[in-house]
């Protein structure tokens, strides 16, 4: 039983590269079903993000030759040169596939350190293959441990629970203040890239209201739009702006937007509850003297800026730690495996001995005429029996290793011995 | 007289705070599971103390120095868990249970040599009187702990300095909630309390009234965190200034519990 996965990244494929050797559901199953019936690998899963190209498989012979033919499969059926791939493609065998894998959903892999997402990602690779019947008990073994993992890495170390960019750091700041966001409103100043990320993140918060202003009606409508937020005009914002307790402001102006005795009219009017006041525009949107107003709190560019490089410093701290679960995760999974293995290796080493038993009785028996049948009959069931015996202790002592290195070695130094024709990676 | 349920207690309180300082630290959400379990196993071991000495002094537990500050403290982490559980909310753990533990100590220090003699009879309503206040003054301690909580929060938050502990306290709201619900607790308490208290009285002497330092630092008392709840829901109190105003009052509460009793009541030692 042999891992192997072939595929590419953001570290070792351009964004070019990454679109076209990219899959979709239904290219996913279709690629599962011609590996499988071109005899490439028993069983399949197809990982695919917009950073990644993955595909896993555990290889019917030897894991090599499916590796080799596998990055042919995938220029082909991408209709892609496999010059093209040269250099992108990276080959990965049994315990490094794993090792590969397990790093992916903690984090560990992606370009942003400790992302969310790419654990989702996983697991929905996982559940379309299952649904397809691509995966059997290798992989179905190997994912669900990563997935376990995944989960695991979040809960215990601190490498995804910081915000990473301005815009999530702006939203989770506010989650500091008013606790959950579904009760607030949110006002957004500006309909750019930072305003839709803003916007984006908040939605995801599951705010309660959020409003959208901006000198272009049209841009404003059509984030709103696609974000589930009400446009306001320019003129109107104003009125927004009382009841709102987020504001963020990322709009390209000479002058200040908000001036202090705005925002001093509005805490007014609003009973001093607290605001919570995002300048992300350069020039500064907000004048910064509101930030002394009681119960404002105003964070600029800057200040997000920081935090979220001091979070990008509390990520990168906390590697190692993640990589220590990583590594249990590994050695769980190689003792399962290992285990699995023995019984194979066990059997197979029974049968060669069998065989040779069977070859060394026939040769010496048929020269020795004198014996009756009843006594060549003996002759073998005391060799099944020595064979037996032969056996019997060292496949104890092997089932009896605790020491998971040990373990695997001596497994490897079984079959390297006795059953040199069983290929490995 | 230390026993093996007060030893329990302490240990069940100290490691509940280590899992509690753990969690604090990004441990798993299992860490803060089992910080619960051992707090609620250490409310039943104290509980249990508390009767075991009760029936060893034949009295109400608050009969002395030691018996009134082990049941402020049992009192103090009950309110707590109540709030734990209602809030869902465990990172306040690790600020309340040190006060917990010190008053333990303190109370176990503040042990007499030997059985006090039998108590005089004063019933029911005098036992309910002193545990409904003494459940005050623990409410009012927590909502003491999760305003300072609140202070130190909205200073980091408002001067830019998040650093690592920002992220792990609870939301300034959430902070100010459980505050809100503390005080409400002590708030009842403390008034049904002092009725009892006047039953109580007029039981004993036949008169309602009698003039004590200490009704009217209790009535402060009720005066202040009652302006604490409506200030801070509808005025320009709201926020850090309904924080201070908490903490403020707590320190009324200890003038009470300190130095009225001590040298100014005639009808009050503990509580």
């Amino acid at each position: 039983m042999e891992i192997v996965l072939v595929g590419l990244n953001h570290r070792t494929a351009s964004v070019e590269v990454r679109e076209r050797v990219s899959f979709t559901v239904e290219q996913a199953r279709r690629a599962a079903e011609q590996l499988r019936s071109r005899g490439i690998l028993e069983e399949t899963l197809v990982l695919s993000t917009c950073n990644r190209s993955e595909v896993y498989g555990v290889p019917p012979e030897n894991a090599q030759e499916s590796a080799t033919a596998l990055s042919v499969f995938l220029s082909s059926f991408h209709a892609i040169h496999p010059d093209e791939l040269h250099g992108s493609l990276y080959h990965h065998y049994d315990r490094d596939a794993v090792r590969h894998l397990f790093r992916v959903a903690a984090g560990l892999d992606s370009m942003m350190l400790g992302e969310a997402e790419i654990l989702g990602q996983v697991r929905e690779a996982y559940r379309v293959a299952q649904e397809f019947g691509a995966t059997g008990p290798v992989l179905n073994r190997l994912f669900q441990g990563a997935l376990e993992l995944g989960k695991r890495v979040r809960a215990e170390t601190e490498l995804g629970a910081r915000p990473m960019s301005v815009a999530s750091a702006g939203v989770k700041l506010a989650e500091r203040i008013f606790g959950k966001l579904q009760q607030c409103t949110a006002l957004v100043l500006g309909a750019g890239t930072i305003s839709e990320q803003v916007v984006s993140q908040l939605r995801d918060r599951k705010i309660g209201q959020l409003y959208v202003a901006n000198r272009s009606r049209e841009r404003a409508t059509d984030l709103g739009e696609r974000f589930g937020a009400k446009a306001v005009t320019w003129e109107e914002w104003g009125r927004a702006l009382t009841t709102s307790d987020i504001v963020v402001s990322c709009v390209s102006a000479a002058q200040v937007v908000l001036r202090r005795e705005d925002v001093e009219r509005v805490m007014a009017a609003r009973g001093n509850r607290a605001l919570f006041l995002i300048d992300l525009g350069v020039p500064r949107n907000i004048e910064p003297s509101a930030a002394n107003l009681y119960n404002v709190y105003l964070y600029n560019v800057d200040d997000l800026t920081e935090i979220v490089e001091q979070n990008r410093r509390a990520r990168e701290s906390e590697i190692p730690r993640a990589e220590e679960i990583v590594n249990e995760h590994i050695g769980k999974f190689l003792s399962w495996q290992a285990s699995v293995e023995l019984g194979s290796v066990l059997n197979a080493l029974r049968s060669r001995l069998r065989e040779e038993r069977s070859a060394f009785l026939q040769a010496r028996l048929a020269q020795m005429n004198h014996m009756s049948a009843e006594d060549r009959q003996r002759i073998e069931v005391l060799m099944e029996e020595l064979l037996e015996k032969l056996l019997l202790e060292p496949a104890e002592h092997l089932r009896g290793e605790r020491h998971l290195r040990r373990k695997i070695q001596n497994v490897e130094a079984l079959r390297d011995l006795f059953l040199p024709q069983r290929e490995k990676p | 007289m230390t026993t093996i349920l007060t030893v329990l207690t302490v240990l069940c309180y100290a490691a509940s705070w280590g899992f509690y300082l753990r969690l604090l630290y990004g441990a798993r959400p299992v860490t803060g599971r089992v910080a619960t379990v051992l707090l609620a196993l250490g409310i039943t071991f104290h509980y249990l103390a508390l009767l075991e000495r009760s029936r060893w002094v034949h009295s109400v537990p608050y009969q002395d120095l030691h018996g009134a500050m082990s049941l402020f403290a049992w009192l103090l982490a009950l309110t707590y868990l109540g709030l734990e559980l209602f809030h869902r909310q465990r990172s306040v753990g690790a600020f309340l249970l040190p006060f917990v533990l010190i008053l333990l100590l303190a109370a176990t220090l503040a042990h007499p040599a030997g059985p006090p003699g039998p108590p005089p009879a004063r019933g029911s309503v005098f036992a309910l009187h002193v545990t409904l206040s003494i459940l005050a003054y623990a409410a009012f301690a927590l909502s003491f702990v999760l305003s300072f909580m609140f202070l130190a929060e909205e200073r980091l938050l408002r001067s830019h300095k998040l650093g690592t502990i920002v992220w792990r306290f609870p939301a300034l709201e959430l902070l100010e909630r459980m505050s809100r619900s503390s005080v409400l607790v002590g708030l009842v308490a403390i008034v049904v309390g002092m009725c009892l208290g006047f039953v109580s009285i007029d039981r004993l002497t036949g008169r309602v009234w009698r003039y004590d330092p200490k009704y009217l630092v209790t009535l402060l008392v009720v005066f202040l965190y009652a302006a604490y709840l409506y200030l801070g829901r509808t005025t320009n109190w709201r926020g850090a200034r309904a924080s201070k105003l908490c903490i403020f009052n707590f320190s009324i509460v200890l003038l009470s519990v300190s130095v009225v009793n001590l040298f100014l009541s005639r009808w009050h030692r503990f509580f």
